[in-house]
């Protein structure tokens, strides 16, 4: 399956991955309008983490052996079959945060309303993911894995 | 006998489904036969509050898409009932008198509701146990027939607290009855306990800690109040008993098969005695952190038990881990998750706090020998995965510790070698 | 006491309908000209703080960030210029020599500009690039004055060859330290050069244990503080430059601040870590062309005359005869940087007023050499602001060998000419040693973009020769003829050794 892979050493903590995958996934898909119109709204799925000069962006893993599936209590986290993506169906999640609780990457967060959860979708019906699209520094990119 | 399956699954739930996909991982074709004494597709059993709060419809209950037996090749004997294993012939009989044969046999019956036995009354209409799809049907039906308006939930435990959750939708007073000092006490430490209680105080809920029932009093066969060890009366429509499950072991019962708590089982999710598996609430495997076998009725073990399972079974070469007591609940609208050993067991433990009572958030972290082996999150549980990784791990955090309780703790203040192995996304499991 | 005589130079503008206060500029400026304020939850300018160097802009996700010159007027004044002005308010402010970095940017002569190329018209064919052999291969190093042959029927060379340089395209990288520039820069034209097939030049800051396995396409070069030098590190590169003088600061030395000295820099300088690495002005074993020879031989020596052995000097007066000096002590390239040549840091009086143009210096070094029949014994490398493919052809055409590109790298690397280099604070990753600033140069990325600059220039080169009907760039190689002057005065092409246009 292919992968985003992180390279955290050329990381430069800009946080355009995060702004382009709110933009993704607003409802305009227009960048000034995403953000005047639903910035509360929306919970990137990618998120960079910083410490001193040190960042990276995490996503989901969309991990081969996926804890968040297991603990998942009404299955709608599952995989996609076809690209392999770790997916939450949100007209099933409940919003219990089993998966927040076993994440070890800490890469599930609460939905901005609270009551469901929210992830990486993978950009599953983009060619390539907006966050590695748009990485300045290709410090995300997408690979091939088997 | 009427037909001998390489696989045999008596359970319909989390392990079971679990172990299907683990079999299905190795051997494609194998035939499996599964059995349920619950009539229903399966689905996933605590979102029965849920159903019952309204917050969920009845198709959203499955667990598995509805094609999912057919499409993973199972033989589903639903609404079917085993009372007896007979490891020797390898068969088990079914409540209509059937023999079923197998190869290899996985009891995942899970848990049996505990009503006590020493209180008086339990017989009356408008008590009950909240464990199934039925259970949450029956009392549904109770509440609509009977106009109730207040109940009487017994057990502060998780499961009471998921009843509590669902009569406050449906916006029927409710009062709790702990035997304990406080709610939660099998997964909170105080601290969080007390959070909760004060929540649910001020949605209405009342909370009685330190006492529980002695009698359930009925007019015309009905429940009408539940009367107190400590001498008090609560009128009320509707008793749940919600002390919690044993393991449903009966069936195996008088056999080979070992059985303590549960019936115990190895690391390969093997029970004493040949062919036979067990896994879930069933269960009583080996913990991760004490090392000990115990019964760890939650979703998440029940999960991986029924995968190590199903993969054994298959030829396959897995390994459980180890359990970890875990729990996530939400709190009226507080959001808790609490891992592992919540309170120090002695001196050697230590523990890390974070407290804010007006937001309703607290962080706590206990850690023994350099590691941490447990944590309480309330209100903001944001990245508690990345603590319950490193309990899982049983890495030596002595280096970053001090970052663990901070709020914007993230994976990237742990050390590069773990973290690069989670983010690599190719595996995590110790 | 504040600094009200010190005025922004540059206004940042930001348009607030576009603006979604996304941090992202303030992520990335290093001089935290922008800031967000936690009440307000809006991002302030600090105008004050703004270098120019668009990064800001740049990666500003709804372009609503513009910058342009601080438009405060002084009275018009020709000769009390705003930038005169400005200089004094900051010296009698500060005290101490004004600093800068890059090339000269004053209004002075670009003779390039005043050069213009010949193209094939009816009397002789012109050659399409794409259909036939166009051969930009280039050899530097001391070239025999004749060829000797043995054996008659099947003869066989009996002169022996001096090493050479093998360029695939007359472009190399020049001199720029690892100190200077961050670690990844310096990977990256050290990557770039092995993937074109051409040179990067070390600088004066020694050689990355990392990046020796690059150093068959390296010079690796030797200063007056001789940081980083013993006999693998002169061994391990492809030749070996000995730096008299830098076109954007002759006659000076060089000072690395210790807070830049990182342990990795102390191990490639070996110098201790947190110390000064000063260059001095000359070397001090070197008072003479004698002395010169001296090291020149030395090095051919520890290296077994096997690399070429060069001498890089800035362009002053009389340069034509210290190149043929150069020559004579056995250089075998003479590398020649003009007055415009770059720097990580230099005095800008120095840099703006010491020195004198590449064209000329070349023009007369090449005619001299020629003159004293000494051309063949050196290469003749140019540099000092080569800006595209038309300025290299014009240099081969008045008779250097090849040129060296220092700023048109970073350029293509990111580099925004803001002249901060000094600074280490540079937004781009490049003059930095600030681990928050170098990993935004990802080396993967500019060595990409340094292999695609010099790729676009060699196919702008060839099709230049083609157009002048030339196959190959030795032919090329001093040809004047295909120059001629526009702008110039006679005493300009005299010296340029170039006619006039309509001539
Ligand atoms: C209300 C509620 C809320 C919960 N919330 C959470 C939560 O938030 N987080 C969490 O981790 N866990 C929670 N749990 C616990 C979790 O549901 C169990 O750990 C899990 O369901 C165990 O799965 P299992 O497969 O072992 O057994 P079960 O789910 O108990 O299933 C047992 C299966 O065996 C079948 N069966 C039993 N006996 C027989 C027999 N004799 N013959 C044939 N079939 C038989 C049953 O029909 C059923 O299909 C909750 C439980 C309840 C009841």
């Amino acid at each position: 399956m292919k992968r985003i892979i992180i390279h955290e050493e050329y990381c430069i903590g800009c946080g355009l991955c995060e702004v382009h995958c709110i933009v993704k996934h607003s409802r305009t898909g227009k960048i000034i309008r995403a953000f005047k119109e639903e910035r509360d709204q929306i919970v990137p799925g990618v998120q960079v983490e910083r410490d001193g000069y040190e960042s990276f962006a995490l996503q989901c893993r969309h991990c081969d052996d996926a804890v968040c599936i297991e603990a998942c209590m009404t299955g709608a986290m599952h995989r996609d079959p076809e690209t392999g993506a770790v997916l939450c169906d949100t007209d099933r999640c409940v919003g219990c945060w089993m998966c927040i609780m076993v994440c070890p990457a800490g890469a599930i967060q609460q939905g901005a309303d609270g009551t469901v959860a929210s992830k990486c979708d993978a950009c599953t019906d983009e060619e390539i993911p907006v966050c590695v699209a748009n990485c300045p520094n290709e410090a995300l990119v997408l690979e091939d894995e088997e | 006998m009427k037909s001998k399956s390489k696989y045999l699954i008596i359970g319909n739930s989390v392990a079971a489904v679990a172990a299907v996909s683990g079999i299905r991982q190795i051997d494609e074709s194998g035939e499996i036969t599964l059995v349920s004494r619950e009539p229903h597709h399966t689905y996933s059993r605590p979102l029965i509050t849920y159903l019952l709060g309204g917050k969920v419809t009845e198709e959203q209950m499955a667990y598995r898409p509805a094609d999912w037996y057919e499409k993973s090749n199972v033989n589903a004997l639903l609404g079917t009932e085993i009372t007896r294993v007979n490891p020797d012939e390898h068969t088990v009989e079914t409540a209509d008198g059937e023999t079923l044969g197998y190869e290899k046999l996985l009891i995942a019956t899970g848990g049996t509701p505990i009503v006590p036995g020493n209180v008086a009354g339990t017989d009356a209409a408008g008590v009950f146990t909240f464990t199934t799809w039925d259970d949450a049907k029956a009392i549904e039906a109770y509440i609509a027939e009977h106009g109730v308006e207040s109940a009487v939930v017994v057990g502060g435990g998780l499961i009471g607290l998921k009843s509590v959750e669902a009569l406050i939708e449906l916006g029927i007073q409710t009062t709790v009855v702990e035997l304990a000092e406080t709610m939660l006490s099998a997964s909170f430490d105080r601290t969080a306990s007390e959070l909760a209680q004060r929540r649910l105080a001020e949605e209405g809920v009342q909370v009685r800690t330190s006492t529980t029932t002695e009698e359930i009093l009925a007019q015309e066969g009905r429940v009408v109040a539940a009367k107190l060890t400590d001498g008090e009366t609560i009128p009320c429509g509707l008793v749940i008993f919600a002390i919690g499950v044993l393991p449903a072991t009966e069936i195996v019962e008088g056999t080979d098969i070992e059985i303590d708590r549960g019936i115990v089982v190895d690391d390969r999710m093997r029970t004493s005695v040949e062919d036979v598996y067990a896994a879930g609430d069933v269960a009583q495997a080996r913990e991760l952190i004490c090392g000990e076998k115990r019964c760890i009725a939650i979703f998440p073990n029940a999960f991986r038990q029924g995968d190590v399972a199903g993969r054994n079974m298959a030829g396959g070469d897995a390994s459980f881990e180890g359990g970890l007591v875990m729990n996530s609940v939400t709190v009226v609208d507080v959001p808790t998750i609490s891992v592992g050993v919540t309170e120090p067991l002695d001196d050697s433990y230590e523990t890390m706090v974070q407290l804010d009572e007006d937001a309703y958030t607290y962080r706590k972290i206990v850690l023994h020998d350099g590691r941490i082996v447990g944590a309480v999150f309330v209100g903001d549980i944001e990245r508690a995965g990345i603590i319950t990784g490193l309990i899982r791990e049983g890495l030596d955090v002595s280096n970053f510790r001090d970052m663990l309780i901070s709020r914007d703790f993230g994976l990237i203040q742990l050390p590069t070698e773990y973290r690069r192995r989670v983010i690599s996304g190719t595996g995590t499991r110790a | 006491m504040p600094n009200w005589l010190i005025e922004p130079d540059f206004v940042v503008e930001r348009d607030p309908d576009r603006c979604i206060q996304c941090e992202v500029c303030v992520r990335q400026c290093a001089n935290e000209a922008h800031e967000f304020d936690e009440e307000l939850q809006e991002v302030f300018t600090d105008s004050t703080r703004c270098v120019g160097c668009h990064r800001c802009a740049s990666l500003c996700p709804t372009d609503a960030i513009s910058i342009r010159p601080a438009e405060l007027e002084f009275r018009p004044n020709e000769n009390w210029s705003a930038q005169a002005i400005r200089n004094i308010y900051k010296q009698s402010e500060q005290g101490g020599v004004l600093l800068t970095g890059m090339g000269n940017p004053e209004p002075l002569p670009i003779y390039w500009d005043r050069m213009l190329l010949n193209a094939s018209q009816v009397t002789n064919p012109s050659i399409d690039p794409l259909r036939e052999p166009m051969e930009l291969l280039t050899h530097i190093g001391s070239k025999p004055q004749r060829l000797e042959f043995s054996g008659g029927e099947t003869p066989q060379l009996e002169t022996t060859l001096g090493p050479q340089l093998e360029l695939h395209v007359p472009v190399m990288f020049s001199a720029m330290s690892y100190g200077s520039i961050s670690y990844n820069a310096s990977e990256a034209l050290a990557r770039a050069a092995n993937e074109v097939g051409t040179y990067a030049n070390t600088g004066e800051g020694g050689l990355h244990e990392d990046l020796r396995q690059y150093a068959g396409r390296m010079i690796v070069q030797v200063a007056s503080g001789r940081f980083g030098v013993d006999v693998d590190y002169l061994n391990s590169g492809a030749a070996v430059e000995i730096k008299i003088g830098q076109g954007a600061k002759p006659g000076i030395g060089g000072h690395l601040p210790g807070e830049k000295v990182s342990a990795d820099i102390s191990a490639t300088r070996m110098i201790p870590e947190g110390t000064d690495a000063l260059s001095p002005a000359p070397h001090h074993d070197i008072y003479s062309i004698e002395d010169l020879r001296q090291l020149i031989y030395a090095i051919k020596e520890a290296t077994r005359y096997r690399k070429p052995v060069g001498v890089k000097i800035a362009a002053v007066h009389h340069v034509a005869a210290i190149a043929s000096g150069c020559v004579r002590a056995g250089a075998d390239f003479v590398a020649i940087d003009g007055y415009r040549g770059g720097t990580g840091a230099a005095p800008t009086m120095i840099r703006n007023n010491v020195g004198i143009p590449i064209e000329f210096a070349l023009a007369a070094v090449d005619s001299r050499l020629r003159e004293e029949g000494i051309r063949q014994d050196a290469g003749l490398i140019v540099a000092g602001s080569f800006r595209c493919a038309a300025d290299v052809v014009k240099a081969i055409a008045l008779g250097a060998d090849a040129c060296y590109i220092g700023t048109a790298a970073l350029v293509a690397m990111g580099c925004h000419v803001c002249q901060k280099c000094y600074t280490g604070r540079c937004n781009w990753g490049i003059a930095t040693q600030d681990p928050y600033l170098t990993r935004r140069l990802n080396p993967n990325i500019a060595t990409r973009r340094l292999v695609n600059l010099l790729e676009s220039w060699a196919h702008e080169i060839q099709e230049i020769m083609g157009g002048m009907g030339i196959n190959a760039i030795e032919s090329l190689r001093g040809n004047r003829d295909h120059l001629r002057g526009v702008n110039l005065t006679d005493r300009e092409l005299n010296v340029l050794g170039i006619q006039m246009a309509g001539e």
